[in-house]
């Protein structure tokens, strides 16, 4: 673990750098390798006539830009995920969210026949926003109030029926499962820069605001009580983690569909890291989120060559021996 | 008039009443223990005098203001409360926990200052934590603990304090040590004091002030050499008791009836 401020400044300038150099990667490497200089070129001095640029500039660049930000913004719901509820365990995937913004999708997209990506988008935070309501309501009931244990229930229980039903709709209407597919699987590729363009802002928007809440996370980290007594509004900074969860987790869906995992892990790698301070988990957090889907984004590209292993199915690679570490760990302690 | 007040006080859980109309001053200035039987509402009645619990009916005051008409970080400054059993973050170090206590003196444009670092190490000083204060809390004993909580509630600078069971899970030695310190701490500063005990015997040797909670109300209170009685005891607790003097204070002593072994 990093302790003194110094050696995390360097740690987060390092984090920094490297999500800078996987960027640039994830322009330059691909089925038709570029070379850097003239990756960067694209950036500095773009000619349309040049079949290299025009590569870089209508496909890698849209894709490494939506592997940064959703890598961001997944990290970040994580973080703030598992603060709110409490629970190491939790996560957007593993607590229905993720599985409700699709749910939504695919109903708008089917049934209403939706053909824009603003209007999907609008659909996907719905989506988010009804699991979340959901996974709150249905762990409430009972005598204790929320527990970690009955969130983890909830989520799993929700995560099923809405991804039941989605399958269900599509079963209902066959044609749509082209267009739906990969929000099912999760992809990044051959994304429509048009869909990072609308939802962009909003990501941006929550992005910063959770870059400031690290200080008042660090108090409500040690319980409501402990947190209320230090006169913290506790009531209101829940309503405002739960929509930023919402909006990014929400955000994160509609642009690539499901990408699992990322929200479990980077929070305790950043955790291991930098300690229980959020003020730093949170920049240190983001960078691992980028850099971990920008890899797992280039190494996808290679891994079946010519062909490409859906993002999500990477992410479930590292992911799923991951948790189960995870939930052996939490067993081990207890 | 300054301090906390209740005036009709209500409390309930769902639909049962714990505390029924109650009208109560907590003198200032001096150590209050709450006592009373499991369940008889003492520790409802002390979360609800730190805004932890939302009365159902009735007004608290403090200094004479609506404590509901105040925002949470004003009462910060007045109040604080350790709650029961606190568990802290995995990991954070003494020190972190006790600069949380200088959160409700903080703002945007007002971060960290001298004054902030300077009561941080006073209290550390206070609660002899300065040599342990980079170890994790979660690494050190209960008693070493508990002290780092109220080192937490001593950086938050308030004239009253709120304590629930602050000697829960700690032996002899230890809550003797935190008793004492919370003594001195009210002699030498004239911080309030109110805490929730179950020990009567220690309650009666430190509280200035006892009240005694039953049947929804508080029963009695008033200096505890002046209330303590068997027939007290017996109607509070419906135990058995004999009152003598403590041979080192001369504070009321209960000894309880009960089976057990006779020596003659």
């Amino acid at each position: 673990m990093l302790h003194s401020i110094q050696f995390k400044t360097v740690g987060l300038i390092f984090l920094v750098g490297l999500v800078g150099v996987l960027y640039f990667c994830s322009l330059a490497m691909g089925q038709t390798s570029i070379s850097f200089p003239l990756a960067l070129e694209v950036i500095t001095n773009y000619d349309p006539n040049n079949e290299a640029h025009i590569i870089v500039a209508t496909s890698r660049l849209a894709r490494a830009t939506i592997a940064l930000t959703v890598g961001i913004a997944l990290a970040i719901a994580g973080i703030l995920i598992q603060s709110l509820t409490r629970n190491p365990l939790a996560a957007p995937d593993l607590l229905g969210i993720n599985a409700g913004a699709i749910f939504f999708i695919v109903f708008a997209l089917t049934w209403l026949n939706m053909q824009s990506l603003t209007q999907y988008m609008w659909f996907g935070f719905l989506g988010a926003a009804v699991a979340a309501v959901g996974v709150f309501l249905l762990s409430n009931i009972g005598r204790d109030g929320v527990t970690p244990m009955k969130v983890i229930l909830a989520g799993t229980a929700l995560s099923a029926f809405f991804i039941s039903f989605t399958q269900g709709m599509l079963v209902l209407d066959e044609q749509s499962i082209q267009t739906v597919l990969f929000w099912l699987a999760g992809s990044i590729a051959g994304r429509d820069v048009q869909m990072l363009f609308d939802v962009l802002p909003l990501l941006v928007i929550a992005i910063i605001v959770s870059g400031f809440m690290g200080k008042a996370m660090n108090i409500f980290s040690s319980g409501d009580d402990v947190a209320k007594s230090l006169g913290q509004n506790v009531a209101i900074l829940k309503l405002l983690m739960g929509g930023l969860i919402i909006v990014l987790a929400g955000g994160s869906v509609a642009i690539v569909g499901s990408i699992g995992f990322i929200g479990l892990i980077v929070p305790h790698i950043a955790k291991g890291l930098v300690g229980n301070d959020y003020r730093w988990m949170i920049p240190y957090g983001a960078c691992i989120g980028a850099a971990l889907l920008i890899a797992a984004d280039i190494l996808a590209r290679f891994l079946i060559s010519p062909m490409e292993v859906p993002i999500g199915v990477m992410t479930a690679f590292i992911g799923g021996p991951f948790f189960i570490y995870l939930a052996k760990k939490g067993v081990s302690r207890q | 008039m300054q301090g906390l007040q209740t005036k009709g006080l209500t409390l309930q859980y769902g639909n049962q009443t714990i505390i029924d109309c109650l009208d109560f001053d907590i003198p200032l200035g001096k150590i209050t223990v709450l006592v009373g039987a499991n369940g008889s509402g003492k520790s409802t009645l002390l979360r609800s005098l730190a805004r932890l619990l939302n009365p159902a009916s009735g007004e608290i005051l403090l200094d004479a203001q609506k404590l509901h008409s105040m925002s949470t970080k004003q009462i910060a400054k007045q109040l604080a409360i350790l709650p029961q059993g606190p568990v802290a973050p995995e990991g954070i170090t003494v020190q972190q926990l006790v600069k949380q206590g200088r959160y409700p003196h903080q703002s945007w444009f007002q971060q960290w200052s001298k004054k902030d670092e300077m009561l941080v190490e006073q209290a550390l000083e206070a609660t002899q934590l300065s040599a342990l204060k980079d170890r994790p809390v979660d690494a050190l004993s209960g008693g070493q603990r508990q002290r780092a909580w109220i080192a937490m509630t001593l950086a938050q600078e308030t004239p009253i304090i709120l304590l629930d069971e602050p000697t829960t899970y700690l032996d002899m030695t230890h809550q003797i040590e935190l008793l004492d310190f919370l003594f001195e701490l009210n002699r030498q500063s004239k911080r309030t004091v109110v805490m929730v005990l179950h020990d009567l015997n220690l309650a009666c040797r430190y509280a200035d002030h006892l009240v005694a909670i039953h049947n929804k109300k508080v029963a009695i209170e008033g200096a505890p050499e002046e209330i303590v009685t068997s027939q007290m005891v017996e109607e509070i607790f419906q135990l058995k008791a004999i009152i003598q003097k403590d041979p080192y204070f001369g504070t009321p002593l209960c000894i309880p009836n009960g089976k057990g072994r006779y020596i003659k």
